[in-house]
């Protein structure tokens, strides 16, 4: 989200949901809804039964892809390229919002300067997409009245991930396309609360409310509220403490509900970093490729057993309600508080809704956000007071940068940390599916689940297939230079030549093993959208 | 269209409303209740059920509230004689090819079908004639199908095209055979499938239920709590279906802000991981090779000590915490408050700043 | 059969020879017959004296009954054979065409004469004498004229035109044509189509198929001047799939259309682009109600929505669509070539110009007449239509299709036209005429018609898909011997609560043929429910098997047909029915030239 941040202010969608069935065009980057966000998808399609145009940036042939006016079926990791040559394309045109421009951004004329170079010749040579595919996309997008770009992790899962955001940021702000009901950038969120977790302060650089550490005003205020005084100094990242425990210099760990040994890239190596540590704590509902390396697990409680809230994509912030007794006798909350007081911190909440007026007293966009408001309506955030409706659309009037511009961010193409070659041809993609969620340790004990989708398949093209001589559910051997795992074929044109894809959520044939070291150096996000991998027939 | 102001009568009250809105939309808004069974407002209206027909005067025949726009001077009455007789008419033809078994059926006290039954007090023996003997259908894990208590409706179909565009049902056969289907009545698995369960969420009897919950309660068994889904990030809502300190089904919020009642395979289905008997329901603690259960009081004070130990030791940097985007903004605030305020450092990460 | 880009005329007057290949003409052998005057007119010597492009093909004439009609124009005088086979080519090339006198006991009779100078022939006019296959043929004959006169005329000038001719749509419910359009033209969106609907489904119907078959440029022109006049800027023939040579000749009439510059792009440089596709329909009864047709073409299920809204302002696509019947399109270029003063003279105050219709059932001239608008229904039935054969006592006709009513002897002076069609119950339809005599049960018919609705029901309303069904059983159970006391009032009350709940025409109208049945013949109904007995004699329930003595001639035919050697028979004795050996074939009941088996 730091790429959104840097260039409008705040890292979040700038749009609602329920706005999306408006949209007259509908740029889909990264992001496979149909499978990864099916109710967000039901809103697109909506858009697109009523007329809206689609543009879709994807390698992977998706449903809407196959839909799309026009299918940018660019090769991984080259996002910025696209960004730039399609900004070049419409700067060229005067295809720009000048008004705009004029009026609520700056540093155009640095990105005028820089894009000159990604003409459509040069952008097709980089991402594979022909110069055609290219004018239209930015002639669609540019023309549209309103226009939303929608994004996934496609975007942000590379190590250029925090810079792909920013990229998408120069185009709409280039036309204009933000600031405006159903017209903007709405990033989609890959877990349930992404959005909330990041505005709540488990980050070793801010405090709740993206109020940063190094600000003494804001440390004071959370010392007055915590009475306690808060080290000034930024904390390390989830990859450094990791780091770190391999150099063992970080000894204790909690982990709150993850499961890093799986869902982590480069797993092998996490693993050593875990099994380093002097303590580790893992908090969780279900044994896990972590808790393996925990010296106490303590059980967590599922939604089902908790009262909180959840903020959604949109800034949401929704209930969450305790329907039965937590199995364990504590919810995590609970035992959060026991441990506190017994690490001599008393912590005393009767209920999380006083937790609530605690995040309200201190972080602002949360500022007007009560259990008791929440029983009669949802809000959106920023929602500063009591009675404050809430925020549909964000920078209708203001960017919530200093000086209320937005920022035009000069980026260059870089590309995906490992490419593939002679040893290690294909690039492997890795994503999700319908019927599974991430680790899988969710879905896969689901009744019904397990008998539609029971195991992983690698996805690779029908010509890929033939020069290899593989057919349907043959067993193949796919490595990488960190691992290899074993896993079923499936042999679909949604791929294209080059590419092949897997999904994580499955401990028996994990994508995980493969994937790269390589990482967002901004947001730490791990590069799980491309690496190098060999495949053979077993 | 233009969204000219125009006045129109039902039953006599006078109302004024927007040029395009139907007469449905018009009288809901003036508080004038009128029954429908085919109508979704998730869905296009459509208009096959009939029941929500009303009497405009110099109208020789009675139109749909649902897909009939209101026109300006319209006299319209949705409790005449006529409009009740031919309710009354629509409930018993209705009946006339229906097994009429609520007293076995998984939607007894949830179905429109009983309800209206109840209301006109019919039973449609009067016609005779044909009823459907057609197969149950569930060689799936979600979705049991009995098409003898389907009611051609077409909300099924319509969600399955319009909303979920996955094209699985439609309609099949013709004239009184007319049943929505899959094509060539293949299983489900085999059709293109997604099993969101939409479909069942908007079956306005017990035709379409969920495989997983039949027999394990009905409506009036359960408490339903209203809560928000914990897979992805879009955040919809719908009722745990509580019964016994167990959850056994999920159904739709349709006022949920932003699912308006639809769900996916995994909202709608994906609860079962709740009561598995894999959930770590005890502390347990590492001794040799082995985990062993422990009280929450042993377990706890050993992590306490544990970490006091490390800090005093090596200082509050050597500690840390990862936080979890799928756990609560409360408890995320709280073990943010915890690594600050107890460890006294700022290492504590979590996997969301993407 | 290569055909002529340009016949001499002096040529013509020589010889020509027509022979109607129409859907009717086909099925009686016409191909062969054609293809066999070819031949022989092309050896055998002839050659000096007649040309090789002597013989066309031309559509249907109407009078289907007394098929293979072949026309010999010799020297400018017309013969018209009748029942003419292969066999028959010989002698007609010897004796007449090259010998000069035709062959008299083949012409055509009075009846021919009759069946056609009763009527009035406006839209067929031209079919069966012009080559459907040949645009020039149409050109020849004043086609496209129209259309070159529209094109330079403002559209909304021909609007006008056409509301001035009073021209109400021919598809059933008898909108006026030019209101229709002149609403689509008024209405927000675009692009706009125009639809022409040729899914004739009514039993029996076969109207629009043969204007099509004979004349498939007339449609097209009352499209193209249609599409200009409101802004359409494309059209789709909706037309059966079971009408084959009616497809293969539009084809042909859009692709010749689209060399000839009358579709296409700036059509007649009056910058007006237009195109016409064909979309083919499965031979769903439904798809005639236009929501349901355009549903079709939109590639969903053929069911109908609800109107309002109409499709005039959201049809195809949601876009504003004008759908008109074939035959009002092909009446269209008739108004705007010869004027709506022309069209508006014929018929009567409400309803002008002339209708089609196809007469069908107990009649002995069966076939395609046109006639004009007023014409009574006496006219249509002894005048033109001969009567019911056997000289059988006239009971009633069935307008409107299976959506139509009967209409009882008792109003044979009844003059046609939508209005009065209306008030007694029935409707104008697309033009089915099924004559019924004494012979016709009229529940046994309700039953058939009922039968037809509730299997092409579309299914999506209730009443239409549930109610219908159990219209026909409680008809069937009435048919078969099971009729209760209170039946009639059950299916009065059914069949009008159908009419005024279902969503489409279909359902609205479905029940007709019991209501209109109740209130004419409702002495029938009683005869079934209460005396067990069906008046007609047609239900085989009710059939006791037994010979009634005294009408019996003793002929032995019941005797020769009885497959169980139920029945005794003796020279000069009535035949007597072994009841125990009796399997009820019904074999005797039809065979018997008397009647005489109850």
């Amino acid at each position: 989200m730091a790429g959104l941040a840097t260039s409008l202010g705040a890292g979040a969608a700038t749009n609602s949901l329920a706005q999306m069935p408006d949209i007259d065009m509908l740029f889909l980057f990264g992001s496979n809804p149909t499978e990864a966000h099916p109710i967000v998808s039901i809103y697109l399609k909506k858009a697109l039964r009523k007329g809206a145009k689609l543009v879709v940036g994807d390698p992977r042939q998706t449903w809407m892809a196959k839909r799309a006016d026009v299918w940018l079926n660019l090769h991984p990791g080259t996002n910025i390229a696209i960004m730039n040559g399609l900004v070049h394309i419409i700067l060229k045109n005067g295809w720009e919002n000048r008004e705009f421009i004029a009026k609520r951004t700056e540093s155009f004329d640095e990105i005028k300067k820089h894009v000159k170079k990604y003409d459509p010749k040069t952008v097709e040579k980089i991402t594979g997409v022909s110069k055609e595919k290219l004018v239209e996309a930015a002639r669609l997008y540019s023309h549209a009245d309103k226009a939303m770009i929608v994004y996934g992790l496609g975007v942000t899962e590379h190590r250029t991930g925090t810079e792909n955001a920013m990229a998408i940021a120069n185009l709409a702000l280039v036309c204009g396309h933000i600031g405006r009901p159903s017209t903007g950038i709405m990033a989609l969120r890959g877990q349930n609360n992404v959005q909330g977790a990041s505005d709540l302060g488990p980050s070793p650089n801010i405090l709740p409310g993206y109020q940063p550490v190094a600000n003494p005003e804001v440390r004071e205020k959370f010392e007055k509220a915590w009475g306690v005084p808060i080290s000034p100094k930024a904390g390390l990242k989830s990859v450094e403490m990791l780091d770190q425990a391999c150099g063992r210099s970080f000894k204790g760990l909690f982990i709150l509900g993850e499961d890093p040994a799986q869902t982590d890239p480069n797993s092998n190596q996490v693993r050593k970093a875990l099994k380093s540590l002097d303590f580790l704590v893992v908090q969780d509902i279900f044994q896990t490729e972590t808790t393996k390396y925990a010296h106490v697990i303590l059980p967590g409680s599922s939604f089902a057993e908790k009262d909180g809230t959840f903020t959604n994509g949109e800034r949401r912030v929704q209930r969450v309600r305790k329907a039965i007794a937590p199995l364990a006798g504590m919810a995590d909350w609970q035992v959060i508080c026991k441990l506190s007081t017994l690490m001599g911190y008393p912590a005393e909440y009767s209920h999380p809704s006083e937790i609530m007026d605690e995040i309200a007293s201190l972080t602002p966009p949360y500022g007007g956000i009560s259990y008791e408001r929440l029983e009669r309506q949802t809000l959106q955030w920023p929602c500063p007071t009591k009675d404050h409706p809430g925020t549909k659309t964000l920078y209708t009037d203001l960017f919530s940068r200093p000086g209320g511009l937005a920022k035009f961010m000069v980026l260059d193409h870089k590309g995906s940390g490992e490419m593939p070659d002679k040893e290690y041809p294909f690039v492997l993609i890795t994503g999700r599916i319908r019927e599974h969620y991430n680790n899988g340790s969710m879905s896969r004990r689901v009744s019904g689940i397990m008998e539609l989708i029971p195991e992983e398949h690698i996805e690779i093209n029908p010509d890929d297939a033939t020069h290899l001589q593989i057919k349907e559910n043959d067993l193949l051997s796919v490595s990488s230079r960190r691992g290899r795992v074993s896993v079923k074929a499936r042999i679909t044109k949604r791929m294209q030549t080059g590419n092949v894809f897997m999904t994580f959520h499955f401990p028996e044939a994990l994508s995980n093993f493969l994937t790269s070291e390589h990482r967002d150096p901004i947001a730490g996000t791990p590069e799980y959208k491309s690496c190098a991998v060999k495949v053979e027939k077993t | 269209m233009s969204k000219g102001k125009i006045k129109i009568k039902i039953n006599g009250k006078k109302i004024s409303c927007s040029e395009g809105d139907t007469i449905l939309n018009a009288a809901n808004r003036a508080g004038i209740k009128i029954p429908t069974l085919c109508h979704d407002y998730r869905l296009e209206p459509y208009g096959s059920c009939r029941f929500c027909s009303v009497e405009i005067k110099g109208m020789a025949r009675l139109l749909p509230a649902c897909t009939t726009p209101a026109a300006d001077n319209m006299d319209i009455s949705t409790d005449s004689e006529t409009v009740q007789r031919i309710r009354t008419r629509l409930v018993s033809l209705m009946l006339s090819n229906h097994p009429n078994d609520c007293m076995r059926c998984e939607a007894d006290g949830d179905c429109s079908l009983q309800d209206l039954a109840y209301e006109y007090n019919v039973d449609g023996s009067e016609y005779g004639g044909e009823r459907w003997d057609l197969p149950i259908r569930q060689a799936n894990p979600f979705i049991t199908y009995e098409p003898n208590k389907c009611i051609v409706c077409g909300r099924c179909v319509r969600i399955c095209n319009e909303v979920v565009m996955a094209g699985t049902i439609d309609f099949t056969g013709r004239g009184f055979n007319t049943v929505p289907d899959t094509a060539f009545r293949t299983a489900r698995t085999l059709s293109n499938c997604e099993f969101c369960g939409q479909c069942v969420s908007t079956c306005p009897t017990g035709a379409l239920t969920d495989k997983k919950g039949r027999g394990k309660g009905r409506a009036k068994d359960f408490k339903k709590v209203r809560t928000t889904c914990g897979y992805c990030g879009t955040g919809c809502n719908f009722f745990l279906n509580v019964k016994d300190n167990k959850v056994v089904k999920v159904t739709s919020d349709y006022n949920g802000p932003v699912n308006h009642g639809n769900l996916c395979i995994k909202g709608r289905y994906g609860y079962d991981f709740i009561h598995s008997p894999d959930r770590i329901t005890k502390p347990l603690i590492k001794k040799g090779k082995k985990f062993v259960e422990a009280s929450w009081d042993e377990a706890l004070g050993l992590v306490a000590k544990k970490f006091s130990e490390i800090l005093k030791k090596h200082g509050p940097d050597s500690c840390g915490a990862f936080s979890s985007s799928r756990c609560t903004n409360e408890e995320n605030f709280l073990l943010a408050k915890f690594v600050r305020t107890v460890f006294k450092t700022n290492n504590v990460d979590n996997c969301a700043r993407v | 059969m290569a055909v002529t880009k340009t016949r001499p005329k002096t040529e013509l007057k020589k010889l020509l020879i027509k022979v109607c290949v129409g859907t009717g003409g086909l099925a009686a052998g016409s191909q062969a017959v054609l293809d066999k005057f070819s031949r022989q007119l092309k050896s055998g010597g002839i050659k000096a004296e007649i040309t090789k492009k002597c013989t066309q093909r031309t559509g249907c004439r109407g009078f289907c009954a007394k098929d293979v009609l072949v026309d010999v124009i010799r020297n400018g005088k017309k013969s018209t054979y009748q029942f003419v086979d292969t066999d028959k080519v010989s002698r007609i090339i010897k004796e007449h065409i090259i010998g000069g006198t035709p062959v008299k006991e083949w012409l055509a009779g009075p009846e021919y004469e009759a069946f056609h100078s009763k009527g009035t022939k406006v839209l067929l006019k031209q079919c069966g004498e012009i080559d459907p296959e040949d645009i020039e043929s149409y050109i020849e004959t004043g086609g496209y004229k129209a259309t070159k006169k529209a094109l330079k005329m403002k559209p909304e000038q021909v609007i006008d035109l056409i509301k001035k001719s009073g021209l109400r749509g021919r598809g059933g419910a008898g909108f006026p044509t030019g209101q229709k359009w002149e609403l689509c033209s008024n209405a927000e969106g675009s692009p706009k189509y125009i639809i022409c609907n040729a899914d004739e489904g009514d039993p029996g119907a076969f109207m629009d198929r043969s204007i099509i078959e004979g004349n498939p440029h007339s449609v097209l022109e009352g499209m193209i001047i249609g599409a200009y006049a409101f802004g359409a800027s494309r059209g789709y023939v909706y037309i059966r799939a079971e009408y084959p040579v009616a497809i293969t000749r539009l084809k042909l009439a859009i692709k010749e259309a689209e060399k000839k510059g009358f579709l296409g792009n700036n059509i007649g440089k009056s910058k007006f682009d237009f195109d016409i596709r064909i979309k083919e329909g499965a031979g769903a009864f439904v798809c005639g109600e236009e929501t349901a047709l355009i549903a079709s073409i939109e590639g969903a299920r053929g069911m109908p929505r609800s109107k309002p809204p109409f499709p005039v302002y959201q049809g195809l696509w949601g876009k504003p669509t004008v759908v008109n019947n074939v035959e009002t399109l092909a009446t269209v270029p008739l108004i705007v070539f010869k004027g709506p003063k022309w069209f508006s003279s014929i018929g009567t105050k409400t309803s002008k110009g002339t209708k089609v219709f196809a007469l069908t059932g107990k009649i002995k001239n069966t076939g395609l007449i046109e006639v004009p608008m007023g014409i009574t229904l006496k006219e249509i039935i002894y005048d033109i239509g001969g009567g019911c054969p056997g000289n059988r006592k006239f009971k009633a006709v069935q307008t409107g299709g299976p959506s139509g009513g009967c209409i009882p002897a008792s109003h044979i002076d009844m003059p046609v036209d939508y209005e009065s069609l209306q008030e007694i119950g029935s409707m104008m339809g697309s033009g089915g005429m099924v004559v019924m005599d004494d012979t016709t049960c009229m529940v046994d018919m309700a039953r058939f018609f009922l039968d037809f609705a509730q299997n092409e029901s579309c299914g999506k309303c209730l009443p239409c898909r549930v109610g219908n069904k159990r219209l026909y059983e409680r008809l069937k159970d009435i048919t078969e011997g099971k009729g209760r006391e209170g039946d009639i009032e059950f299916l009065l009350s059914l069949a009008e609560d159908i009419k005024i709940s279902s969503l489409c025409g279909l359902g609205q109208t479905s029940p007709n043929p019991v209501l209109s049945t109740i209130k004419y013949f409702r002495d029938e109904y009683d005869a079934h429910i209460r005396e067990h007995r069906c008046p007609a004699g047609v239900c085989e329930a009710f059939r006791k098997y037994i010979v009634n003595a005294e009408i019996c001639k003793m002929c032995g035919k019941c005797f020769k047909e009885c497959p169980s050697g139920a029945i005794t028979w003796k020279r000069k004795q009535p035949a007597f029915i072994d009841r125990d050996k009796c399997v009820k074939c019904g074999n005797c009941y039809e065979v018997c030239p008397f009647h005489a088996i109850l």
